[in-house]
């Protein structure tokens, strides 16, 4: 015999038993031991077909392959720049994934991103000791000049973002701000200074009740009227 | 004169009025707070982040770093020096062996995960309510780990067994052990265990079982602390 014995979307924390006997798997930041499934982390239960994971309610942000995320050059290297990404770890971003066009030999790399900046740039690769490779040569990556940089937890990245990037075309359209979200839980907003302002507590607004349902809606009364 | 009643009147198996808040501390990654009658705990967790100085790597695993202040009018005695001391270090040290067993930190090699736990008030077991806020706290900042740790202390105070015990008791002016205990939930591995004064080789025994019945109160305790931050914002 084998059951469920959380809820789908119930909260659990660590060591907590999801499920017993064998017919189910266990997934994401869960272990089997013996014939029961457990839970490693504090978050909510979700089941797909056989297998039981677990999506986090807190905790790091772990590097992957393909995210979009905003760093902090921190470094320049003979033969590229280091990144501060907001996790225990440093990125490298080569010369040749700096940009399309051909750098030569002697150039100045801090002429084209000095010490400080930031920038909009992709994951190419994530080892087992996560060491990260950058890079800034695809379309809708480049470096950060002006407006404001908003830290938020990288578990709430979805919800900034909302179901097909609803919830953050909205936020573009009520403010008419610009506004990037990188997968390591840094935003960036630029716009007029005011609207900035708004956009950035519409977006710490978000993260503070990311629990609730219909979030979109109350954002939108929140950005026309002011409105909680 | 054996030991019939408690100073504070409490059953022998009874422990002290606790309490357990999750997120107290905005600016960590994750925190929470202990209080087991007048023991007050405040654990902080920060992290995983860069380990320095960099000889303290692990390039298989992260590794937990521990602080644990007592602060300076916190005890019914004399002023406590701030900073580090001998006791301190020791007893951050026996935290951080008692939380790493159920650690899993193999995802963030290199990296560390600080635990700052200080009490602010103090009245014995101050070790087991640091040990049980910091596992709140790790669970809170969501780091990966195969179960909760909870503690508390046993003890027997001139030939009766007796659980959570304050600083009276621990004082009591008879043969009086006071052990710490850590246990995990599911299989009940003890991963403290140390000992002051004499015991019996079958009260040691004894008072072990009780442990293991007053960790699981503690546990209860831990779970209702994480479940309610997010109930809380699920009623708003």
């Amino acid at each position: 015999m084998s059951n469920i014995l959380k809820k789908e979307r119930e909260v659990v924390i660590p060591g907590e038993t999801i499920a017993e006997g064998m017919d189910y798997l266990p997934g994401d930041n869960t272990y089997r031991e013996g014939e029961k499934i457990f839970s490693k982390v504090l978050g909510l239960v979700g089941v797909t077909g056989r297998v039981m994971k677990i999506t986090p309610l807190s905790g790091p942000y772990i590097p992957m392959t393909g995210d979009k995320i905003i760093a902090k050059v921190f470094d320049i290297t003979m033969s590229g720049w280091r990144f501060e990404t907001n996790t225990a770890y440093s990125a490298m971003m080569n010369v040749k994934d700096a940009s399309s066009r051909f750098i030569k030999r002697d150039e100045d790399l801090s002429k084209i991103l000095a010490i400080g900046e930031y920038a909009v740039v992709k994951i190419t690769k994530v080892t087992s000791q996560n060491l990260i490779d950058l890079t800034m040569k695809e379309p809708g990556l480049h470096s950060i000049s002006g407006g404001r940089l908003v830290k938020i937890n990288s578990q709430k990245v979805p919800r900034i973002i909302g179901k097909q990037g609803s919830m953050i075309s909205l936020i573009k359209e009520k403010t008419g701000c610009n506004i990037t979200v990188g997968q390591n839980g840094i935003v960036w907003i630029k716009g007029e200074s005011e609207k900035e302002l708004l956009a950035e507590k519409a977006v710490k607004m978000i993260e503070a009740r990311s629990h609730e349902e219909g979030l979109t809606e109350k954002m939108g009364k929140f950005l026309t009227g002011g409105e909680q | 004169m054996a030991y019939t009643e408690r100073v504070d009147g409490r059953k022998f198996d009874e422990l002290r009025p606790m309490e357990a808040k999750a997120g107290v501390i905005p600016n960590a990654d994750g925190s929470a707070l202990v209080k087991a009658g007048k023991t007050t705990a405040y654990a902080a967790v920060y992290g995983p982040r860069e380990l320095f100085p960099r000889f303290k790597q692990n390039p298989k695993t992260g590794i937990v770093r521990c602080h644990y202040g007592m602060m300076p009018f916190s005890g019914s005695g004399e002023r406590i020096r701030p900073g580090n001391s001998r006791r301190s270090q020791e007893i951050a040290m026996v935290i951080e062996k008692s939380l790493n067993a159920m650690i899993d930190l193999s995802a963030f090699p290199n990296a560390v995960v600080d635990i700052y736990v200080d009490l602010p008030q103090t009245d014995a077991g101050t070790r087991c309510a640091a040990i049980s806020a910091a596992s709140i706290a790790l669970a809170d900042a969501g780091i990966p780990m195969k179960d909760m740790i909870s503690s508390v202390a046993v003890g027997e105070v001139d030939g009766t067994v007796v659980a959570d015990l304050c600083y009276d008791e621990e004082a009591y002016d008879a043969i009086v052990s006071d052990i710490p205990v850590a246990m995990t939930h599911n299989t009940k591995e003890i991963t403290l265990l140390q000992m002051d004064g004499e015991i019996s080789k079958e009260d040691l025994m004894k008072a072990l079982e009780m442990a293991s019945v007053a960790t699981d109160k503690v546990y209860e305790l831990q779970m209702k602390a994480l479940k309610d931050k997010f109930a809380v914002r699920l009623e708003k």
